[in-house]
């Protein structure tokens, strides 16, 4: 397959404009600026994108709701937060091909009306911020951005944030909240950003991946790019493997490629025997088959989640039981605290898990996690408690009997 | 604490960025890069220039893995101990660092060379187990070679 998120990347000085230039950069947002913005929405829809932030929300529906709304001004922001465990793709981009995500960034506020764009990084991401800075530096300069783009009367202009440590910001109502100054608490939907976000404006909010398929549909046309991989949610997707893998990595594949040919053809086989895999990182279900097609409605069908393609692998070495508590000890220190069912039940959660990995467990508690975990999923604030007990409950349904192992006698 | 050193650099995001709420975070975080933490003369002149009350300045800092009020040591290693890290066996990495620096998770040395925190994902699952230091990365780490990294930065 031709690479459209990561052609760029391995060309020496990729991350400067020139080198963009060179390779036809920036001709999508001419392209796009031509158009009307209705039009330009129009070939996102035709697309088919989806969120590749973990929600799969598509990219063309989120922008008509931004645009439709009557206050002003409005905004486009960049979540470049990338806190997932296991998600490590959009730092490939942010470092190697700062301008591709700006182009799409301003394409982005051209079609939803918004004169201004944000882009939020992690913090720890020290070399991507100085990269993003410097990109946005020469943009300015080449009057990509600033007032009147490349004559066409549309005026937008970029700002960084950075992230300070908290995985829950990576949300997009926290995220927003973090920009404001606030705590990064996530808030409660409706109403959703593209109503009312960063200030109570309408917000549309993309994750960095999934902005860096637009240069290409403005280019190629949304109906090209409907055609790449599966028909339900086309596209290229980065992958990234980690875990039990001889050769982890990003790799930019057709989406739908199944977790076997991800694994053995590009991941350089398992260290060890294959015993389960999360899909989706650590907020997703464990899969216990290697045929599941990994896009998003074929891994939903399978009981999972691709969520931002954090392909985790685990070995027949590992206790199941280990892995369950690692989650829930991240997810008990990065809940927010604010909804007590989250804050409270990935606590208990994780002290049930510590007593289960001691040999300690109790027998009716695993149907209680079970419970928990449902309860969760209806009553919590955010998808991070929401989707906290994922792991854990796939992974009493698919071994049980390990954890009945561990029940104290 | 030389008051210079971060006021200089707040003033010129309350410059750049104007007064407002949505400035406290980046001022936060210029005076954490310039102190390594963040003093109480800080936060005053903060709530007087932002027009924001102490008690959520602290809320903010409080929030967030990578400010604290706390002095920390001159080198501050983020070891990762989330599951693809675990799989690769970040634990005993952890470990040998607590016995070297002769600090647990989360504290700072009395020598005020080094912080320990264990931290989640870093984004840099395919170097696992990985750490950073500071603004520098270390990934792949083995029992050995985090001993040396320690041993490097000692001297
Ligand atoms: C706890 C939590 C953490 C999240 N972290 C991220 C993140 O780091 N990056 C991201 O793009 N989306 C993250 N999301 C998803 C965002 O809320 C949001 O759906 C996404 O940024 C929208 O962009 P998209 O439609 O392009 O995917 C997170 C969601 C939750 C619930
Ligand atoms: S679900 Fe958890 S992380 Fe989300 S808002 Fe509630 S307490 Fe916070
Ligand atoms: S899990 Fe350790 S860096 Fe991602």
């Amino acid at each position: 397959m031709e690479k459209i998120l990561t052609k760029n990347v391995g060309k020496p000085n990729s991350q400067d404009i020139e080198v963009y230039l060179g390779g036809g950069g920036y001709k999508a947002l001419e392209k796009a600026l031509g158009m009307k913005p209705k039009d330009v929405i129009a070939e996102v829809k035709k697309s088919k994108l989806v969120g590749r932030g973990g929600a799969a929300f598509p990219t063309g529906l989120k922008w008509e709701f931004t645009r439709r709304e009557s206050a002003e001004p409005k905004f486009i922001a960049c979540n470049a937060d990338e806190g997932e465990p296991g998600t490590f793709k959009d730092r490939v981009i942010l470092l190697n091909d700062p301008h591709l995500l700006l182009e799409a960034l301003i394409i982005g506020g051209y079609a939803i009306g918004a004169s201004k764009g944000f882009i939020y990084i992690r913090g720890e991401y020290y070399r991507e911020i100085e990269t993003v800075e410097k990109a946005v530096e020469q943009a300015r300069t080449k009057g990509y951005l600033g007032d009147n783009i490349l004559g066409s009367g549309f005026s937008f202009d970029v700002q960084l944030y950075k992230g300070a440590g908290a995985y829950v910001c990576g949300e997009e109502t926290a995220l927003l909240e973090s920009m404001e100054g606030n705590r990064g608490c996530p808030d409660c939907r409706p109403p959703f950003p593209a109503e009312s976000g960063f200030l109570g404006k309408p917000t549309a909010v993309n994750n960095v991946e999934t902005l860096c398929n637009i240069p290409a549909i403005m280019i190629n046309g949304g109906e090209w790019y409907s055609r790449i991989g599966s028909p339900d949610s086309p596209g290229p997707k980065l992958y990234c493997l980690s875990g039990h893998v001889n050769k982890p990595g990003v790799y930019e594949l057709p989406m739908g490629i199944t977790l076997r040919e991800l694994i053995e053809n590009h991941g350089e086989g398992v260290k060890g025997e294959f015993k389960a895999a999360l899909p989706g990182g650590v907020s997703s279900c464990l899969l216990a088959n290697l045929d599941v097609k990994l896009d998003y409605k074929s891994v939903a069908r399978a009981g999972s989640m691709l969520g931002s393609g954090a392909v985790i692998v685990i070995n027949e070495d590992t206790s199941i039981i280990d892995v369950a508590k690692n989650t829930m000890e991240f997810f008990a220190r990065e809940s927010c605290g604010k909804c007590s069912v989250c804050r409270e039940g990935t606590r208990r959660a994780r002290e049930i898990l510590t007593r289960f990995a001691n040999g300690g467990g109790k027998a009716k508690e695993l149907d209680l996690m079970l419970e928990l975990g449902e309860v969760m999923y209806d009553t919590a604030c955010c998808g991070l408690g929401q989707a906290a007990m994922n792991t854990t409950a796939s992974a009493i349904r698919l071994f049980r009997e390990e954890f009945e192992q561990k029940v104290r006698k | 604490m030389n008051v210079s050193v971060w006021k200089t650099k707040v003033d010129e995001v309350l410059k750049r960025s104007g007064k407002s709420k949505e400035t406290l975070l980046p001022c936060l975080e210029v005076i954490q890069e310039a102190c390594g933490y963040i003093p109480q003369e800080a936060i005053t002149y903060l709530r007087e220039n932002l027009d924001v009350p102490s008690i959520d300045i602290y809320g903010v800092i409080t929030f967030y893995g990578m400010l604290t009020t706390k002095e920390q040591g001159k080198y501050v290693i983020r070891i990762c101990d989330s599951l693809p890290c675990y799989l690769n066996k970040s634990d005993g990495v952890l470990g040998v660092i607590e016995k070297e620096l002769g600090i647990e998770a989360g504290e700072t040395s009395a020598d005020r060379q080094f912080t320990l925190e264990v931290v989640p994902c870093l984004g840099l699952c395919d170097k696992a187990p990985a750490m950073m230091i500071n603004d520098k990365i270390y990934g792949n780490l083995t029992e050995q070679s985090v001993k040396k990294i320690i041993a490097e930065l000692n001297c």
